[in-house]
């Protein structure tokens, strides 16, 4: 074997382990920048995903199925924004039983589906360039959602950063009675900003259900939801980094498997904590650096919003 | 007529009292089932389920059953056991090793309910307690993995290092090495028993270490799929997986507890239950063998088949001697065996497993 082949099989599992990761991370950090703090990704995720799988299987179109995971997770994102936004119950709580009602609706959706198999997500092949050593798999041989997740990292920087419309969205999440003194719908670009939160995270739920282990089980997200949460605190709030620590946390699961099958004596249990460890070190030192909470995080995080008479 | 005309002339308290003795009289056939799981996990808790449907069907409709899934282990545990045994429940199943402390509980306060808890240590006289040879299964299965290799390593995705999971690793090497001195086991735990995504990928690693049989002791089918997808072997777990790796999967170790569902529960109708403590392998029928893969030669499958029925006739013992510790220190000497108490402590690895055994 070469010097630089064994890492292939290596960067191929940690893409499919980041990819889900990047989509409900990349989405919650949206929401967030608009000042909501929906804990419900888990719930999302797993709606996105029973959806998804539902539509693959009894219509075998892949294209429909990603977007009934986006609809599904879109969907309880709305209810989420009619209860905080409008109704303006406690944002964490809600969170909270957003993730309980997804996991219970979508084990009630999937009962019939548990045990049923579908094909993967097909594979992206380009001929001649999927074939280039090392680069060909890794660059040009993924099926379509990992190129969708980086995509959409991008254009949501982009849009963010670069575009009015971002600008828009990053006042209403720093400070609500500003933006809607100006004459900004803060509740409308909530709501909207809510549920493209929950469409990424259906998207990366149907990932899951289709591509990353292609079937149904009940709460089969094991936790991922809670993973993205941690990440956009540990990115301090920017969509890069947000793809960075994705993959850094993907890619220390995957590292530490093969370490235990090539017989190498790590701890794995340290190491399965290690992504939340990140986190709270990550929290321990913005929270010693004033500026960086406040130029990155929204100010408005959480707070309920009452339209000033 | 009587006693009715009586009792409505009496307070409501007492006539609800009156109502409840006559409910729980006449639903005497009441069999309860709680689940650490959901239903639908593919393993345990389904297996569970499947024995549940089993015993319906053994009483033709006479007998209800109820169940509650996805019961936290703790104090949630004893509130549901407790409601049941309340309910009028003659017979209460209680399938995680976590209930083993509610169960007995509520045992106490109940002296006249049945109950029969999985995988724990405690008894009382109205309290049995009824676990699987899963080990036996894993023996049979590692001389046929020794037989399908053609690397010598044997992938296994392991959930926590605790003894159930270390005698069945050590069960398998020990399997595979009588038949093929050069196998070796590479182990991959994975802190969980249940995450899809993370024992996929464990078996993926696995796979690129150049493990070509996959083995595992986590509850879902990923580690299968993964076979079937990179074209090697593996074996289904808790139940016949065989229609997510129809291709992969040599055999399924597969819980059964039909029959001793069936036969408990008869037992509690007809007098004859009494508290007990069953530890069963192939000879109880607790741990069956899925149909074996068509791909596997036929001479392998005589072997197979052969060393069940040995294990069952008693003529041939996993955890008899010789073989040595991981160290190549002699574990048990020839002709000694391994008692059953070393069986449930064990937390030491035999000869040809990789790594070390994390505390």
């Amino acid at each position: 074997m070469s010097g630089v082949e064994w890492i292939i099989p290596i960067l191929l599992t940690v893409i499919t382990a980041a990819t889900p990761l990047v989509f409900a991370g990349i989405g919650e950090l949206v929401t967030e920048k608009s000042g909501v703090l929906n804990l419900g990704v888990e719930g999302m995720l797993l709606v996105g995903a029973v959806a998804a799988f539902v539509t693959a299987t009894v219509t075998g179109n892949y294209f429909l199925a990603v977007a009934a995971g986006a609809l599904a997770g879109a969907f309880l994102a709305f209810l989420f924004g009619v209860l905080t936004l409008s109704l303006m119950a406690n944002q964490v709580a809600t969170g909270l039983a957003l993730t309980l009602f997804g996991v219970g609706v979508s084990a009630l959706i999937g009962q019939d589906f548990v045990g049923i198999p579908v094909d993967a997500l097909p594979k992206l092949a380009v001929p001649g360039l999927s074939d280039i050593p090392v680069l060909g798999p890794v660059l040009f041989g993924q099926d379509a959602l990992v190129y969708l997740s980086l995509f959409m990292a991008a254009l949501v920087s982009w849009f963010l950063y670069r575009t009015k419309g971002g600008l828009i969205l990053r006042a209403v999440g720093d400070s609500h009675n500003a933006a809607h003194s100006i004459g900004y719908s803060v509740i409308g670009i909530r709501y909207l900003a809510v549920m493209f939160g929950g469409a990424m995270s259906g998207v990366g739920g149907a990932y899951l259900s289709l591509a990353y282990t292609p079937m149904w089980a009940e709460n089969m997200t094991a936790g991922r939801g809670w993973i993205a949460l941690a990440l956009i605190v540990f990115a301090t709030w920017k969509p890069g980094l947000v793809v960075v620590g994705a993959y850094m946390f993907g890619g220390i699961t995957i590292l530490q498997l093969h370490a235990q099958a090539a017989g190498l004596d790590v701890p794995s249990q340290i190491l399965s904590m290690l992504p939340y460890l990140a986190t709270v070190v990550v929290l321990v030192l913005i929270s010693k650096d004033e500026s960086r909470i406040r130029k990155h995080a929204p100010a408005c995080i959480g707070k309920i919003f009452h339209p000033a008479a | 007529m009587k006693l009715k005309n009586i009792a409505s002339l009496m307070g409501a308290a007492v006539v609800a009292g009156g109502m409840l003795a006559a409910g729980s009289a006449s639903a005497q056939d009441k069999i309860g089932f709680v689940y650490v799981g959901p239903i639908g996990d593919h393993g345990w808790t389904y297996r569970h389920d499947v024995a549940r449907q089993a015993v319906e069907k053994a009483f033709d409709g006479k007998v209800k059953t109820t169940f509650v899934e996805s019961v936290k282990e703790g104090p949630d545990s004893e509130r549901v056991i407790r409601q049941m045994a309340a309910d009028g429940h003659k017979l209460i199943f209680t399938t995680s090793f976590g209930f083993m402390n509610p169960t007995i509980k509520v045992a106490k306060q109940f002296p006249d309910v049945k109950f029969e808890h999985a995988t724990g240590y405690k008894r009382a006289d109205n309290v049995s307690t009824y676990s699987a040879r899963f080990y036996e299964g894993r023996y049979v299965v590692g001389k046929v993995a020794a037989k399908m290799t053609k690397s010598n390593i044997i992938g296994y995705v392991g959930s926590f290092p605790i003894p159930e999971v270390v005698r069945g690793i050590n069960a398998t090497a020990l399997g595979a090495r009588s038949v093929n001195p050069n196998v070796e086991i590479k182990v991959a735990w994975v802190n969980t028993w249940y995450d899809p995504g993370k024992e996929g990928d464990a078996a993926k690693a696995l796979i690129d270490q150049g493990a070509d049989i996959i083995m595992q002791h986590t509850d879902s089918p990923a580690p299968l799929q993964v076979a079937e997808s990179r074209g090697v072997y593996g074996v289904g777990q808790a139940s016949d997986m065989q229609h997510f790796a129809p291709k992969a999967q040599l055999t399924a170790i597969i819980d059964d507890w039909n029959d001793y569902y069936v036969t408990r529960a008869k037992a509690a109708f007809d007098g004859s239950w009494k508290s007990q403590d069953l530890w069963g392998g192939f000879k109880d029928g607790l741990v069956a063998l899925a149909p074996y893969n068509e791909a596997i030669p036929a001479d392998v499958v005589a072997m197979a088949e052969e060393t069940r029925k040995a294990i069952m006739d008693g003529s041939v013992k996993p955890f008899a001697g010789p073989f040595n510790k991981q160290d190549g220190t002699e574990a048990v000497a020839a002709g000694a065996e391994l008692d059953d108490a070393a069986l449930l402590g064990m937390d030491w690895y035999v000869e040809g497993i990789q790594g070390k055994l994390p505390k």
